[in-house]
């Protein structure tokens, strides 16, 4: 599928790595998945004819028909709600919105319906779904178009919410989303469809999952605990590097999963470091990064030697202007700063 | 607004003009339909015979891109006492509602399905499990419809561990898997969309089963009812979208918040029939019909002509948006079970005698039911935690006090 790209830290490893795309890292999951349980379907605007609005559903139509691969009109409340009743009869579709914003007219499905039900009926009626698209900002597109959703979904009792990173992240969590028997909201991110990541033949495998509710940790450091979710993780990763330069050893967790959220390894980093810094792209205030703090300032307040700080998007609706956009959201040079003080390195 | 009253009496299907001639030329209708059935057979069967024989249906259907069905139903001696016995069941548990609601031992929301009987009853005697119904919150009998136990719907009313969900839904959302009964959802229009889901996924897996998203004359004007009637019509989902007319939609009459009460004709493309739901076997003939259309043709709408005695809720005495006399009036010219008890006298089915025990039996399985339901005891603590995932990956789950109470899901 893609020419092996052997690389030299390879020497290390038991097998050989090569490139892919979270775009084809969703894409084979879905594909995987579908061939192997009949009863798995997608739905969503664009999903079969179109191959997918980014092209995450590519090549799927043409393989499984159109029973299986739904086109919907632009009715999100409609056909959400059409994929949990599906799903109360236990099917297990995959319900894609072309990007988070549009699911706000489907919220109450995939709260009062999806979410609940398992709840209200003490046990009778479980909703195995998965709603997926992307989340948070993209380039340029504008207010109503780059909210991220993940505190809000993240709050929600009965559901689990991941947001995926790399293309092992991407490949595994999807299949271990779809095989999950509770409805699960799966947050991508626009921008990191077309990046390469290199993916080892255990990623490649049809029966690779990754454990929901597990964050990775993506980088060890002894100095300060950086926490991110989705592209932040590129950018919490540039920054370790950055703050490398000047002796700041920093260790770096992928959340992975917001829903359940990964307490543990969170906390056993900052035991570790004794400095944390959050960062999300979303609205600070009640977001992803409060219940990080919320929850070290718990379990780990002895061993802190700084106040927590948190990097997140600006209090503001996205503007358009490409300077504006660019000072409304994270950057590595915000990361690194906060570091710094978080270590007592800068004013 | 006086000419739609008087037709809530009479039936809006019929064409009778004036408002005194109107119930009475519904009688006579009823009788006449009845003497015609005598005199040509000499009846007088068992209770328990099953031998089929044909009602005429007074109240004309009408029809919407259909031809209506005929007017006319095969039923049998032992359907009708089946009707009117648990009919019964349903009125007495409904009022036994009431008083327990007052005496405290029902809290939050209840509401009540009293005058609605016929349309749960006729629509079970037209569909088998294998087919699906999914409702709004006033579902306590559509629930014993399904299948579920009169102890089950009081206890989980009450708040009781032997309740249908365990304690943990309350009146609105009692669901039966078993029973291919997916409640009981209290958000009012949610469950059009996912009753079209429901047969979505009926038609993806190749059963010959239909499923009926119930919702009322206040649901009939959300914007997620045509988006699923759409995808319904398009996808040709064996879906049956049911509106139980009652004509209030909560305080609101329909006349307030529908531009076009003609619920059977808003589906537009999708056609559509207008049932009086105040008769069983009107309700039985219309919803048979629509099985059959929902297989061979796809999507319909039924309006149910229905009408309801208790307000909206318990927290609503239900005089203040129409009339005593009207509520009264229904009850004494449409009432179901009242109907079904004049049939089944008429056709010496049963004596005055055998009603009343039926009642009394009905009554005291009731009793029984609310007696064993107060004896229930409330949900364990533990039950806090479980059910908020199928798979709870041992997530750490907290109490109001994190320090306290720290649960892993099961």
């Amino acid at each position: 599928m893609f020419p092996g790209i052997v690389r030299s830290s390879s020497r290390h490893l038991p097998c050989r790595r090569s490139l892919m795309t979270v775009r084809d890292a969703l894409n084979s999951a879905i594909d995987e998945e579908m061939a192997a349980d009949p009863k798995v379907f997608v739905m969503g605007e664009e999903v079969g004819e179109y191959q997918g609005a980014y092209k995450v559903t590519k090549g799927l139509l043409q393989k499984y028909g159109p029973d299986r691969v739904l086109d919907t009109p632009i009715t999100e409340a409609g056909f959400t709600g059409i994929g949990v009743g599906a799903a109360f009869q236990g099917l297990k579709p995959i319900v894609e919105f072309m990007t988070f914003n549009f699911a706000m007219q489907a919220i109450d499905h995939i709260i009062n319906s999806a979410a609940k039900t398992y709840y209200m009926s003490g046990g009778q009626i479980a909703v195995p779904i998965v709603f997926r698209g992307p989340n948070g900002a993209a380039a340029g597109v504008g207010a109503q178009h780059s909210q991220c959703f993940a505190a809000w979904y993240g709050s929600c009792p009965g559901l689990k919410v991941v947001t995926p990173y790399s293309a092992e992240d991407a490949r595994g969590l999807l299949k271990a989303a779809i095989r999950d028997p509770d409805p699960v909201v799966f947050l991508e991110n626009e921008l990191l469809y077309g990046e390469n990541f290199p993916v080892s033949s255990q990623v490649r495998d049809p029966n690779f999952t990754l454990p929901i509710g597990k964050a990775k940790v993506e980088r060890e450091g002894t100095d300060v605990t950086i926490t991110a979710f989705s592209k932040m993780v590129g950018f919490a990763l540039k920054a370790a590097d950055e703050l490398a330069k000047d002796g700041i050893k920093a260790e770096v967790i992928n959340l992975r999963s917001i829903r359940p959220l990964d307490r543990e390894t969170i906390n056993a980093s900052v035991r570790k470091t004794y400095r944390l810094v959050a960062v999300e792209e979303g609205w600070p205030q009640h977001g992803v990064c409060a219940e990080v703090c919320a929850s070290v300032q718990e379990e780990t307040f002895d061993y802190l030697d700084a106040p927590i700080e948190r990097i997140s998007g600006a209090d503001i609706p996205m503007p358009y202007a490409a300077n504006l956009e660019r000072l409304a959201l994270p950057q590595i040079e915000d990361i690194v700063r906060a570091a710094k003080r978080a270590c007592y390195r800068s004013k | 607004m006086a000419r739609w009253r008087q037709r809530l009496l009479s039936s809006a299907c019929s064409s009778s003009s004036s408002s005194a001639a109107a119930p009475q030329a519904l009688l006579r209708l009823a009788s006449s339909a009845l003497s015609r059935q005598s005199s040509s057979r000499g009846f007088a069967a068992a209770p328990d015979d099953t031998t089929p024989f044909v009602v005429d249906i007074p109240v004309p259907y009408a029809g919407h891109r259909c031809d209506p069905p005929e007017q006319r139903v095969e039923t049998s001696a032992k359907e009708l006492v089946d009707f009117f016995k648990v009919m019964y069941v349903m009125r007495r548990m409904e009022i036994a509602a009431d008083s327990l609601y007052k005496a405290k031992f029902i809290r939050g929301f209840c509401h009540l399905y009293d005058g609605q009987e016929a349309v749960c009853v006729g629509m079970e005697a037209a569909l088998t499990k294998e087919d699906a119904i999914i409702t709004a919150y006033r579902d306590h009998c559509t629930h014993i419809g399904r299948g579920g136990t009169v102890l089950e719907v009081m206890a989980e009313l009450m708040g009781r561990k032997s309740g249908c969900s365990l304690g943990k839904g309350g009146s609105m959302h009692m669901y039966n898997k078993e029973g291919n009964f997916y409640g009981g959802n209290g958000i009012v229009g949610a469950q059009t969309a996912l009753g079209a889901g429901l047969a979505f996924a009926q038609k993806y897996n190749k059963q010959n089963a239909v499923s009926l998203a119930l919702y009322g004359d206040g649901a009939a004007n959300q914007g997620q009812l045509f988006e699923a009637m759409n995808i319904s019509a398009l996808w040709d989902l064996p879906v049956i979208f049911v509106c139980e007319n009652n004509h209030y939609g909560m305080g609101t009459a329909e006349w307030r918040s529908a531009k076009s009460p003609e619920y059977y004709k808003r589906g537009d493309y999708v056609p559509g029939l207008k049932i009086d739901g105040m008769d069983v076997l009107a309700v039985k003939q219309g919803v048979r019909f629509a099985k059959e259309h929902a297989l061979t043709k796809g999507p319909i709408v039924l309006e149910m002509d229905t009408y309801r005695y208790h307000g909206h809720s318990m927290s609503d005495p239900g005089s203040t948006y129409r009339t005593r006399e009207e509520i009264s009036g229904v009850r004494q010219e449409r009432d179901p079970i009242e109907r079904v008890r004049k049939l089944l006298l008429a056709k010496e089915i049963v004596t005055v005698a055998d009603l009343k025990n039926l009642e009394k039996q009905a009554k005291a399985e009731v009793d029984e039911a609310v007696n064993q339901a107060k004896e229930g005891g409330q949900p364990e603590t533990h039950e806090l935690f479980t059910h908020v995932h199928v798979k709870g990956l041992k997530q750490l789950a907290y109490g109001p006090d994190r320090k306290e109470v720290i649960v892993p899901l099961p």
